[in-house]
């Protein structure tokens, strides 16, 4: 039998025996700036087609979450870095070819937007809201008349932002799992259905929830869709990508995936959705409450079983 | 100017001088290593080959975490020698991810730290780095490949050799004689 030995006398801390440089804090912090990107997505998406009235939540109320969820995304990200002090040189440079360069800056604009789109609408939360000062209402009047603007800047900034979640990963090929392109659109699309699901929970009217039901549908078939081609895709590349693969097909990641991803996260709230919709009273809060776990056990899953992939020579 | 390395598999024994050699040169601190020996045993009983290997940074010309550095603190130095800038690093990690020899480490005081090909404490003042001028088996090469009679360039002309995962399409710029 052949046989091959390798022994390394390196043994740093968080990369031997193997890599584990990225912890649970961007994981967590993927998964809410993906649900934030969603919900301004939606917010803004409405805005645009007109149909603010017809559904408030997602473009009234839900916007709420998000500048709690960059925050405390933010928080997370901050925590991770190991050299804390310097992280304001994120912003004295601009490097596209590095995704969390301009991730970074992503941020800086989707955050404030954040902010503008909830301040906007804070008569929506507090009624006898009152900005005091004259020029505040002045500001608010000119935002105000240029909701379009903003809104097609939200639109677009909040798609960059859910594909960076995922980019960040992709851009990496000493990672085999998590070198494939296909991770953008999954987290995009990954983020656009748990923020679905945020607003379907929030939402107390029936036309709003079957709209976001029936959309959520849709983003769980695209995501499943994206998984079968994610990994037809490895599975039919090189010795790594295999490999890769095979963390999730009878290695250590396979039941964390099948049972909690895929099962748990997208089948069973995709059959609770479709049953909603063909007019079966459901609870309200399962369907929901599993694809927001599941996005959340995908961002841990995707992250950790990417440091176990490596190249081996 | 490119600065290279090439280290002799046949030569090398793994008594791993060059990894302390670089540990007291650079401070490196204790727990890590910026380089080390890597020794692959294969073959079938009894025909058994072993290959020894004194690693580091690849100092790539196609430096995969140069790309990703968001503050650039991970930049081209001198003859294409890959730096680390230790008050523009964030600690992030990125790079860590990014390199497929996993030759990075995140140093104990926040920045991440590497092989340096010991360029401004010796190449710069004439020196060979410290692990190739500590071997006693005289098993590694350095200098300039753009130099024709530079060491590496000469013992490059003579001998077979490969360089490590060609195919992560990192253009490593440390070259193994076998």
């Amino acid at each position: 039998m052949r046989e091959e030995l390798i022994v390394s006398g390196r043994m740093n801390h968080l990369v031997d025996p193997q890599l584990h440089i990225w912890h649970w804090q961007i994981p967590l912090y993927l998964f809410l700036g993906g649900l934030a990107a969603g919900i301004l997505f939606f917010a803004a998406l409405f805005t645009i087609l007109g149909k603010e009235k017809e559904y408030p939540t997602a473009v009234k109320i839900a916007p709420f979450l998000t500048p709690f969820l960059l925050i405390v995304g933010l928080m997370a990200l901050f925590i991770d870095l190991n050299h804390k002090l310097y992280f304001w040189r994120l912003y004295t440079v601009i490097r596209l070819e590095s995704p969390m360069g301009w991730g970074a800056w992503t941020l800086m604009i989707v955050t404030p937007l954040a902010f503008i789109w909830c301040a906007l609408n804070i008569k929506v939360i507090f009624p006898n809201w009152d900005w005091k000062y004259k020029w505040l209402y002045e500001v608010d009047a000119f935002l105000r008349k240029h909701i379009m603007v903003i809104s097609w800047l939200m639109l677009i900034y909040s798609l960059i932002l859910g594909v960076y979640t995922g980019i960040l990963f992709s851009a990496f090929n000493a990672r085999p799992l998590w070198n494939t392109s296909i991770l953008g659109p999954l987290f995009l699309t990954s983020g656009l259905s748990t923020a679905a699901a945020a607003i379907i929970m929030m939402s107390k009217n029936e036309h709003e929830r079957h709209k976001f039901a029936r959309i959520d549908l849709m983003l769980i078939g695209i995501e499943l869709f994206l998984i079968v081609h994610m990994f037809m895709g490895f599975l039919a590349s090189a010795q790594v990508q295999i490999d890769a693969a095979s963390l999730f097909l009878g290695g250590p990641y396979t039941t964390a995936f099948w049972l909690f991803v895929v099962t748990l996260g997208l089948a069973v709230p995709a059959l609770l959705e479709f049953l909603e919709i063909k007019g079966f009273k459901m609870p309200l809060f399962i369907a929901p409450v599993l694809v927001i776990f599941g996005g959340l056990v995908f961002r841990f899953v995707i992250a950790y079983a990417g440091q176990a992939s490596r190249w081996l020579y | 100017m490119r600065y290279a390395m090439a280290v002799d598999t046949k030569k090398c024994v793994g008594c791993s001088d060059c990894v302390v050699a670089c540990q007291t040169e650079n401070d490196v601190p204790v727990g890590f290593c910026r380089d080390w020996v890597v020794e692959v045993t294969d073959g079938t009983y009894p025909q058994l080959e072993t290959e020894i290997r004194s690693e580091r940074c690849n100092h790539c010309d196609n430096s995969p975490c140069v790309r990703c550095c968001p503050t650039g603190a991970s930049h081209y130095a001198e003859g294409g020698v890959v730096l680390v800038t230790h008050d523009e690093c964030i600690g992030c990690g990125a790079c860590i991810a990014s390199c497929p020899y996993d030759a990075r480490y995140p140093h104990p005081d926040g920045y991440v730290d590497k092989c340096t090909f010991c360029l401004h404490n010796r190449v710069e003042q004439g020196l060979d780095p410290a692990c190739v001028s500590v071997c006693p088996t005289k098993c590694m090469y350095f200098g300039d490949l753009d130099d024709p009679n530079s060491p590496v360039s000469k013992v490059l002309k003579t001998r077979k050799f490969k360089t490590l995962i060609p195919e992560a399409g990192t253009k490593p710029q440390l070259y193994f004689l076998i």
